[in-house]
């Protein structure tokens, strides 16, 4: 029977109201009195030496205020980057400056030049167009493995080569792995390409610096993803202001996707500017400068070998991945490649041997980093991709060969450095066979056939490393920061609750389903309990939203916080009741003393904490408040089982999605139908990645795909009704919901499935294609099916 | 500058306006109304949907101006005359039809605009209409799924309840 509140209720969202009425409140409607605003002048050269730059005229145009350039810029710090790697020799990562505004060079087509500060947008755009300058043009690297050739330029010169590290992991494997491969029964190889996408939240990125001279603060409100990663960024780092003088306020957000984690120059700018002149300063992107200065995703270049023994049990894996940095490292770009990556690359399956080498690749081209999956797709793709290819090779089905080498018990450590606590891989294919209905595919390719299409059913596993993470191990890693989260359960008087947490709400619902684990702790109404979130003045220093982290590592603090309260509150029930505090049981928002029906309203205990006439002031203080900070003791591992099934059109070559089934577990689940939401978005995002997007730069470093009639997004009619399913829960051994995340498997289990199913299509055509690069575009396809 | 006028759910508006400012920065910045969203600068995503004397219109795509003495409705003048929400936005509540919001305005202009031409659109007809608005975070599952089940179609068998 599905539950109508609290834990595993489908509740419907409350912040729903105020966006299905245009009453949000994003970043782009908030206006300050006397505001100004900038528009940047970007480089439309992808690397080149800055000769001069005159900004005389802009300067006396009507309601300019000031021109900002890289001069003003010298004395302050660059952006930082969030991740140290350490390379295969023991060595750092090369780490190159990171200008607010171009120092000297432009590194790459987007790059910020000059900043006009108008008292409107306008203005402050025609300003900018009058603003002289010379760049002496460099050639370009945009090829990774050409920017590693010895004689290539440098994308910074101050830098050994453009190699920003090389990876490999785990280093001790190496030569097993090695041996593995040399002495296998079989081997698979796949070369393929990631491909480079951006990620497109529909709300552009928005920052408004604001500074008050008598207090000497500053306050930026930004389209962050974690406000207070921004402020410590950007405080500690970048303009040295302390942290009691600097606010950073995330409102209402539109999407992030991971974009939206990192710091930006921008945001770095609109506060400077702020303090400078003494008044608030805005600045909002368009889409075009989204696409030239949102940090992209993916971009991976890889070969992987798979090897197996006589009875197909994979016995080892070797990849060698190039990945791209683009021209500066992004707040948490090394991280990608490496330790999000690497670690994920036993998948689903016991192989007892891998290898991966990662060479980090700086190019004249927009930074790259994390979005939605963020390493983990790149695993999976790869794997899954080359399991399938195996199959076809040894003529054996797919799904058998997964379910032969699935990892059936746990915790099962891999030879790449995590530990899986909890799983259950045939249960989530047997549900996927189910929902996809495997059994009436024959018949459906039939029916396709006769109408003179292609049809093919393409199948993939995934796993993911969520809940990030635990702070003494990433701190290991090279993790700058610690990522833990918080949360402060305030209890008010009459009973009711504010919940300040540390994650950021920019899509996920949390305003719903972190109240619902609250009502369901105290056994009140969720209507009691009210999450405050995207405020450094108002919330706990928590860590933000991304990693499929909320519930799993800020919801875990809400738990901890909230078990604290009932503490307290049981000692003044216990008081309130005259009885011991170990007999008060807390059960549908009464205190009771177990055994009799002696008992005290949640209200009536509140309010004492508030009103405390007869309260043990000697024992305990007043008030009910309490905080938790939670550090997970390990990742979290969601997985599960995609079937895609789709139609190719011989004569075109024109993919189209028929169905789609995802049989997922996240452990224990707080609100399904989020859940599925989360999941339909990131199918959508994945099947965009398999079959439409794709950002393309030329061989000049001019990126081709700057806008939405060039960068194919999916629309509604790209994409089926959707089959998902997360009935198959094996909670999460180690944090106190039994949580796994859920908001990143979409977009990470859904590419492989897609273009497994367009060979399977192709074969069943005759065509004896064995890959195809995304995005599949019906000209890939079409001449993949000529030979 | 120009004075422009126009009636924007149902009151007089007007203010002054350079020859370029766009309908959608007028009513974002000159009336304060900022649930119409911009989300592109090429009149593809569809963020800003209102409408315009009865049509669904890209507000991105015609100057404030071109306004002039028009009826406009906002996605501030949707709700039910009693501040509830309208069968649409119910529907996109009930069938989580959003996450992020930010492209919802839009698409309960266009799914408005829709049903009001064609009140039993089927699936294939709600994708089809919506070929000029973007959602990045639903997968649009839900979007049509909600604007099926706010055209009265029974959705209880639609994949993946
Ligand atoms: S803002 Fe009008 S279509 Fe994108
Ligand atoms: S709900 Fe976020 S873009 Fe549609």
């Amino acid at each position: 029977m599905p539950k109508d509140h609290g834990i595993g209720a489908a509740s419907k969202r409350r912040e729903d109201v105020r966006f299905l009425t245009g009453t949000g409140n994003y970043t782009d409607d908030i206006n300050l009195p006397r505001q100004l605003y900038v528009h940047f002048l970007r480089s439309d050269i992808a690397h080149g030496e800055i000769r001069h730059i005159d900004t005389s005229t802009a300067e006396g145009m009507p309601g300019v205020k000031r021109v900002f350039t890289g001069k003003d810029f010298e004395g302050v710090g660059g952006l930082p980057c969030g991740w140290q790697v350490t390379d295969r020799h023991g060595a750092p990562m090369q780490e190159p400056a990171h200008p607010v505004i171009a120092q000297g060079k432009v590194r790459h087509v987007g790059e910020i030049l000059a900043a006009v500060v108008a008292d409107s947008r306008e203005r402050a755009r025609d300003a900018a167009e009058a603003i002289e300058f010379d760049i002496a043009e460099l050639p370009a690297v945009v090829d990774m493995k050409a920017a590693l050739a010895s004689d290539a330029p440098k994308v910074h010169e101050d830098l050994t080569s453009n190699l920003c590290y090389d990876w490999g992991f785990v280093e001790d494997n190496r030569d097993k792995v090695d041996e593995a491969i040399r002495t296998a029964a079989h081997v698979t190889t796949l070369e393929l390409v990631n491909n480079r996408l951006v990620a497109n939240p529909m709300e552009p990125r928005v920052a408004v610096g604001d500074y008050h001279r008598a207090t000497d603060e500053s306050t930026l409100y930004t389209t962050s993803q974690n406000p207070h990663v921004i402020r410590l960024l950007m405080g500690a780092f970048v303009l040295g202001i302390p942290e009691h003088k600097l606010r950073v306020v995330a409102p209402d957000v539109g999407g992030g996707f991971g974009s939206k984690i990192f710091h930006y120059a921008e945001e770095a700018f609109v506060t400077f500017a702020a303090r400078q002149l003494g008044r608030p300063v805005k600045w909002t992107s368009t889409r075009s400068e989204a696409f030239m200065s949102d940090a992209h995703g993916r971009d991976h270049v890889t070969k992987i070998e798979l090897a197996l023994d006589a009875d197909h049990n994979f016995t080892a894996i070797r990849t060698e991945t190039h990945a791209n940095m683009g021209a500066y490292l992004s707040t948490f770009a090394p991280s990608v490649p490496t330790w999000l990556h690497g670690t994920l690359m036993a998948g689903n399956y016991r192989t007892p041997a891998i290898y991966v080498n990662v060479k980090a690749v700086f190019t004249n081209t927009v930074p790259v980093d994390a979005y939605r999956g963020a390493g983990r797709p790149e695993a999976t793709y790869q794997l899954e991709r080359v399991i399938d290819k195996a199959a076809r090779e040894l003529g054996v089905d797919p799904v058998e060969l997964r379910r032969k080498n699935f990892v059936t018990e746990f915790p099962y450590a891999t030879p790449v450095a995590v530990e899986y606590d909890t799983g259950d891989y045939n249960a989530t294919m047997d549900k996927l066979a189910e929902i996809a209905d495997f059994a009436g595919f024959e018949a459906r390719r039939k029916e396709s056939e006769a109408r003179g299409k292609l049809r093919g059913l393409g199948v993939n596993c995934y796993i993911e490393a969520c809940g990030i993470a635990p702070s003494n191990l990433v701190g290991q890693l090279g993790a700058r920061a610690g990522l833990y989260d918080a949360a402060t359960v305030r209890v008010n008087a009459t009973g009711s609750i504010s919940v300040m947490v540390g994650a950021h709400s920019h899509g996920q619902g949390h305003e719903t389903s972190f109240p619902q684990v609250i009502a369901e702790m105290l056994g009140i109404d969720e209507s009691q309990v009210d999450i405050v979130h995207g405020d450094t003045s108002k919330i706990p220093f928590g860590m933000g939203t991304y990693g499929s982290r909320s519930i799993a590592v800020c919801g875990s603090a809400m738990v901890r916080a909230t078990e604290k309260v009932i503490a307290k509150a049981k000692k003044i029930a216990a008081h309130l009741l005259e009885a011991s505090e170990a007999d008060i049981e807390l059960k549908d928002g009464q205190f009771t003393v177990a055994g009799t029906d002696k008992s005290v309203a949640w209200g009536d205990v509140t309010l004492a904490a508030y009103v405390p006439h007869n309260y043990p002031l000697e024992d305990i203080e007043p008030g009910l408040e309490e905080t938790a900070f939670y550090d997970p003791a390990n990742f979290t591992f969601p997985a599960g089982a995609y079937a895609c099934e789709v139609e190719v059109d011989p004569e075109t070559g024109k993919v189209t999605i028929e169905r789609f089934a995802a049989a997922d577990d996240f452990g224990n689940v707080i609100n399904p139908m989020i859940v599925d939401g989360q999941v339909h978005g990131g199918l959508a995002q994945g099947i965009g990645q398999a079959l439409l997007e794709n950002c393309a730069y030329d061989a000049n470093g001019q990126l081709v795909s700057a806008s939405y009639m060039d960068y194919a997004m999916p629309r509604a009619d790209d994409v089926p009704f959707y089959a998902v399913d997360h009935s198959c829960q094996t909670p999460c051994t180690h944090n106190p919901l039994g949580v796994k995340g859920c908001g990143e498997a979409g977009a990470i289990g859904s590419p492989p499935s897609v273009v497994n199913a367009v060979i399977d299509a192709l074969h069943s055509g005759g065509h004896k294609v064995a890959h195809i690069d995304m995005p599949l575009t019906p000209s890939r396809v079409w001449a993949a099916m000529q030979g | 500058m120009t004075k422009v006028s126009m009636t924007v759910n149902g009151e007089a508006a007007e203010g002054e306006v350079e020859g370029r400012t766009l309908l959608v920065e007028f009513l974002r910045e000159e009336l304060g109304l900022t649930g119409t969203h911009v989300g592109c600068d090429t009149s593809q995503c569809g963020a800003c949907v209102v409408h315009v004397d009865g049509k669904d219109v890209k507000a991105c795509t015609i100057f404030a101006l071109e306004a002039e003495g028009a009826e406009v409705r906002t996605i501030e003048g949707m709700a039910n005359p009693d501040g509830s929400l309208n069968v649409i936005q119910q529907a996109f509540q009930d069938h989580h039809g959003l996450q992020c919001g930010f492209c919802t305005p839009g698409m309960v202009m266009s799914a408005a605009a829709l049903l009001a031409e064609n009140p039993k659109p089927s699936e294939h007809e709600i994708r089809d209409y919506l070929e000029g608005n973007i959602c990045r975070c639903t997968g649009y599952h839900n979007i049509v799924k909600a604007i099926m089940a706010a055209s009265g179609q029974d959705v209880s068998r639609i994949a993946a309840e």
